[in-house]
């Protein structure tokens, strides 16, 4: 699915006046009295989420002891960050409120996950929130500005968000943290946290070598939050109703709802709201059904990890279930590949995708992503002319060896993610890559990817020019 | 306080000065980049990782103190 594709949003219409006070344990959550197009104005935000709390408190010791009753409350919720590594978002603010200079704040909207919209969602859709989430995470680690980071291709949320931060202008009082939007280029690895930063500092999008981590020293040199735009939504709505309520849907390990990204050929693709350890099936049934058989699912997007057909009946989306199957929720992809396509093909064409989104600065992830692709491309090729199947096998153990001389190689987590997505292709699809070893490419080979692979820019300036002093 | 090797895989251009100065903890992989043995140097081991962590042409080699626990982000 593209950008240009408008998501589908399913939610039931806005909780009336009444229900307010006592928020009830239901979904949706995030996307509570969504307007049928557009996006929320900061009246009706106001109307069905209420006033932001913790903004009335101007004397410094006041102040303090807010944030720290906040980042106490976001601990008890036990709310996990949303782009994707499921870190503890309380214990992130800890750091940054630990540190001794003045903080920045950024909203991780970047989204640079081709499989995932919702990020870009929501900043279409409920600006208002994920901003208050940002404003009530300054007020908890003492940050005087806000920096929303959205994707350069999400127009429309770029135009709400525009549009929200000049509806909250106006009535900010001079006490509330500067709220300011920056786009970002929209290729894979500019949301990771370093890489962000580095945009931000005018530097191109690419990941750092730490430490010094965001936490320590980034934007501008001071300490800052990193925060996917999900993460800070659900934290103005915990600021709001309190650790208990976000408990009341959720597994105890992963409290609370999610956002999730289905694609695939099921009738009506898009962004939805579930708890976490809600079923596959229910989402699929949510999104109208299946409109064929499946392969498998890709879930937590192209870092994530497949999960053959055979394993997703009683499929529950909750780190604890998907660890079983060696997934993670990660950033809420979930990815349906049909019964039509051709796995090894997709896993080769997607190899290539990766390697060719390296931001090329480490040696391994350039030269590994390259041969694995390769590699892979000559297991989706098959046997041909061997028939004793000797170079396939030698392709198979060449992508073990790459994997292992990859992975926690580079500055980052694309290397890791490449070979947890490839090797988990190959096990789930394991009689298609057999039957493609013996017998080459099948018909399903020459069909139209399924998987969504943009052509998306590498940044600039990304080749290796001699040397460099860190 | 135990020391360790550690490279930044930006800064390393595969000289691979480090595995000859460090043959102890240092291998080079099929493209020439360092492969790092990064339990705790032993005594000894120290004076000849701080020689390659000075040898190498782009300092992308480091003794570190302490375990850098911290990576990078979710992606």
């Amino acid at each position: 699915m593209n950008p240009a594709t408008a998501p589908t949003m399913q939610a039931p219409p806005a909780p009336s006046a009444a229900t307010r006070e006592q928020p009830a344990a239901a979904l949706p959550r995030l996307l509570a009295g969504i307007p049928a197009s557009g996006a929320m104005t900061l009246e009706d935000h106001l109307t069905v989420h209420g006033e932001m709390p913790l903004t009335g408190a101007h004397r410094r010791r006041q102040v303090r002891e807010q944030a720290a009753t906040l980042i106490d409350e976001v601990q008890r919720a036990g709310l996990l960050g949303h782009g994707g590594a499921a870190f503890p978002a309380a214990t992130k603010m800890r750091a940054v409120a630990s540190q001794r200079r003045r903080a920045i704040v950024v909203i991780n909207a970047a989204e640079g996950e081709p499989a995932s919209l919702k990020d870009r969602t929501l900043l279409e859709i409920v600006p208002h929130l994920v901003i208050d989430g940002g404003v009530l995470a300054a007020r908890a680690v003492s940050a005087d500005e806000v920096i929303v980071c959205a994707c350069e291709s999400a127009h429309a949320g770029i135009e709400a968000t525009t549009r929200a931060i000049a509806e909250r202008d106006q009535r900010a009082s001079s006490h509330a943290p500067k709220v300011r939007l920056t786009t970002v280029p929209c290729h894979y690895v500019a949301g990771q946290e370093t890489a962000l930063v580095s945009h931000l500092n005018g530097a191109p999008a690419r990941p750092t070598f730490t430490p010094p981590m965001p936490f320590q020293q980034g934007v501008a040199r001071r300490p800052t939050l990193v925060n996917n735009a999900e993460t800070l939504a659900h934290l103005a709505l915990i600021a709001r109703h309190g650790a208990s309520w976000f408990r009341q849907v959720g597994t105890p390990t992963q409290p609370g709802s999610a956002l999730v990204t289905l694609a695939g050929p099921v009738a009506r693709p898009g962004v939805y709201e579930i708890e976490h350890g809600a079923s596959l099936s229910s989402l699929v049934a949510a999104a109208g059904g299946a409109t064929a058989r499946l392969h498998g699912v890709l879930v937590g997007g192209y870092a994530g990890s497949w999960i053959g057909a055979e394993h997703l009946h009683g499929l529950a989306l909750s780190n604890e279930h998907l660890a079983a199957h060696g997934a993670t929720f990660g950033a809420g992809v979930v990815l349906a590949l049909s019964e039509l396509a051709c796995p090894v093909a997709e896993t080769a064409r997607l190899a290539r995708w990766l390697a060719g989104q390296s931001t090329r600065q480490c040696g391994p992830c350039v030269h590994g992503l390259d041969a694995l692709a390769t590699s892979v491309a000559q297991l989706a090729a098959g046997g041909g002319a061997d028939p004793e199947g000797v170079g396939q096998a030698q392709a198979a153990q060449r992508v073990d060896r790459l994997a292992s001389l990859v992975t926690r190689r580079g500055a980052c987590g694309h290397p890791d993610g490449a070979v947890s997505v490839i090797l988990s292709a190959m096990d789930a699809f394991q009689a298609q890559f057999a039957d493609h070893a013996r017998h080459g490419p099948c018909d399903a080979c020459a069909r139209p990817a399924e998987l969504p692979l943009p052509a998306r820019p590498v940044p600039s300036g990304s080749q290796r020019t001699g040397l460099r002093r860190q | 306080m135990s020391q360790r090797v550690r490279v930044n895989p930006i800064a390393c251009e595969a000289h691979g000065m480090c595995a000859e100065l460090l043959p102890e903890r240092i291998t080079l992989d099929e493209w020439g980049y360092p492969l790092l043995d990064e339990q705790p140097l032993r005594a000894a081991e120290v004076e000849h990782a701080i020689r390659a962590a000075r040898a190498c042409p782009t300092f992308a080699l480091l003794v570190t103190r302490e375990r850098d626990a911290a990576r990078g982000g979710s992606r």
